[in-house]
């Protein structure tokens, strides 16, 4: 077994003893898909049709912002990322062994929803397959690197929170889970480019459920893919094993540069 | 053949205004076990971590086995092992799991055997959290020597160890050392940095007050030997100032105790004035000054413990 896939298989039994990060990566989004299924396609009909994609999407966000930021930073704070430095673990591999978990973790609730969502809230399924895996592991690789980021340039737990929220909340409200990207106003929409979540709904939308979309379907896969990337780059980039050490390569403010491809989707799509 | 393993050479590390380390040198052989001593905040810790590639020295030249720290940190990984003072693992992982995954790094089987051998065996599927902290830095030792590294660096490697643990782990100290390994030990517990270090250098606002073997060290200091006398009868208590080139310091639970710079002479005269006034010898106690006395002079600026001699 090489070293990943033996810190990665240590990371995912981990992750099975923690409670908190299992509440929040499955009970938490399963209730809340339960919850909209039963009340949400009540009230708004058409929440039915992207049902579906937008609970997947609900998923992810949790399970990346609200759970890779935080062990980054604790782990910076208690000595761990130093441990793990004078043993030659490589920035990299810190990065994406939780990343790869989270991804295992999300299959499984994904799973669940694809296999209840139709049967239990008449929700369609997608009519291809292939584009629907394609753009939730486009969706995991941009909102991990986005959570991963904002574990490495975060200085307290506290800020990994406020940055998280910075990206969830909007992104619940107008990043067309709850309501089409057409409904919005025009400077709504404006907004709604510079959120991943938008660009996963309108990837979802277009190319795994072959609806009309507001723009290139293509072009958002292409965005959260390298929008995933660049944030992935940086945080390596940015990474410092130790609160105290102060020869980092670069402002963490360099860390903004992740929405680069977000804000190039409001110039050019 | 160049058997320096760690070389540091007008060695310098600043935060900001504050200068930590200025202009240190100091060499190790090859097997050697140095001891860098010094109170807190003199510059310990600054020069381990720079040694260890964890910081960027800010001048100087540093080498680690052929190794410079700071450009060749992946081939430096390899040849060090390093037990932190500060540092930790995940709260969930067991000492048995730890020590597969960092051996998986070095590209080495797990030495689980190592674990038995500091007292973790019934502890290696215990989590990480609910070790006690003797336990933690055992685990730490177990997983800095588990790729027979040819420089291993110790901060405070006995720091909240019980007694038995302590001899296991200066036993292990000496295997290495006898199997050729340079120690690089960082230490407040003196009589241990005395027990252990074949040289060490003393620390002192970034720079180096004393080097050399505790011997050496500590014969440079005041030069005071503690001697201590129990007589049947008591003769010496009367005898303050009037034997020839010995002044008593104090009286001490039926001893008489003197400092003395040349313990010979010094030795002779009380035995010949205890004989010459019909007396005999019960004990006698000689104390070199320990590397800890010397220690102290150093660090409070050449006036040693407060327990010394007055006049």
């Amino acid at each position: 077994m090489t070293a990943f896939a033996n810190h990665t298989w240590i990371e995912l039994r981990s992750s099975l003893r923690n409670r908190q990060l299992l509440f929040l990566t499955y009970a938490f989004p399963l209730a809340f898909y339960a919850m909209m299924g039963l009340i949400m396609t009540e009230i708004n009909p058409l929440f039915t049709a992207t049902m579906i994609p937008a609970m997947v999407i609900f998923a992810v966000m949790i399970a990346t912002l609200m759970t890779l930021p935080d062990p980054l930073v604790t782990a910076r704070d208690a000595g761990i990322l130093r441990s793990y430095k004078i043993h030659g673990v490589p920035a990299l591999n810190i990065l994406s062994a939780p990343t790869v978990t989270t991804f295992l973790h999300l299959a499984v609730v994904t799973a669940i929803i694809l296999a209840t969502a139709t049967p239990l809230f008449d929700a369609p399924a997608p009519t291809d397959w292939a584009w629907f895996g394609a753009v939730t592991l486009a969706s995991v690789v941009a909102f991990a690197g986005l959570g991963v980021l904002i574990g490495v340039v975060s200085s307290s737990s506290r800020a990994t929170l406020l940055w998280s929220q910075l990206i969830f909340l909007p992104s619940m409200l107008i990043g067309g889970l709850m309501m089409p990207f057409d409904f919005l106003p025009a400077g709504a929409q404006t907004v709604a480019r510079l959120l991943p979540a938008t660009h996963a709904m309108n990837a979802y939308n277009g190319l795994a459920y072959g609806a009309a979309v507001p723009f290139s379907a293509s072009a958002s896969l292409a965005i959260l893919l390298i929008g995933g990337v660049l944030a992935f780059g940086l945080a390596i980039l940015l990474f410092n094993w130790d609160r105290q050490n102060r020869t980092a390569r670069l402002h963490p403010a360099f860390g903004l540069l992740a929405m680069l491809p977000y804000v190039a989707s409001v110039v050019l799509l | 053949m160049n058997d320096t393993m760690i070389a540091v050479e007008k060695f310098r590390k600043t935060y900001g205004d504050f200068t930590a380390v200025d202009g240190v040198s100091f060499a190790v052989q090859r097997g050697e076990i140095f001891g860098l001593l010094g109170p807190n905040g003199a510059g310990k810790t600054s020069t381990l971590e720079c040694l260890e590639g964890l910081r960027q020295p800010d001048g100087g030249r540093l080498s680690v086995a052929g190794v410079d720290p700071s450009r060749e940190a992946r081939k430096l990984r390899g040849k060090i092992g390093v037990q932190l003072q500060a540092s930790g693992l995940p709260d969930s992982i067991s000492p048995a799991d730890a020590m597969k995954f960092f051996c998986a790094y070095h590209g080495i089987k797990p030495r689980h055997d190592l674990l038995d051998r500091l007292g973790l065996a019934e502890k290696r599927n215990t989590a990480y959290a609910e070790l006690s902290t003797g336990q933690k830095r055992r685990l730490a030792l177990a997983l800095a020597v588990a790729h027979q590294p040819e420089v291993l660096f110790l901060d405070e490697p006995t720091a909240g160890l019980d007694v038995a643990s302590r001899v296991e782990l200066h036993s292990l100290m000496r295997e290495l050392q006898a199997q050729g390994t340079t120690i690089l030990l960082a230490t407040h517990d003196m009589a241990e940095a005395e027990g252990l270090s074949d040289r060490v250098a003393i620390l002192l606002h970034g720079q180096i007050a004393a080097a050399g073997t505790p011997l050496e060290i500590t014969a440079a200091g005041a030069g005071l030997t503690k001697v201590s006398v129990r007589t049947e009868r008591g003769s010496l208590e009367q005898a303050n100032g009037s034997i020839p080139g010995v002044r008593q310091h104090a009286l001490k639970e039926d001893y008489a105790v003197y400092f003395s710079a040349d313990v010979g002479p010094t030795v002779s005269a009380l035995i010949g004035y205890i004989e010459s006034h019909g007396d005999a010898l019960v004990d006698l106690r000689v104390e070199r000054p320990s590397l800890e006395d010397r220690f102290l002079e150093i660090t409070n600026g050449g006036h040693g413990r407060e327990t010394g001699p007055s006049n």
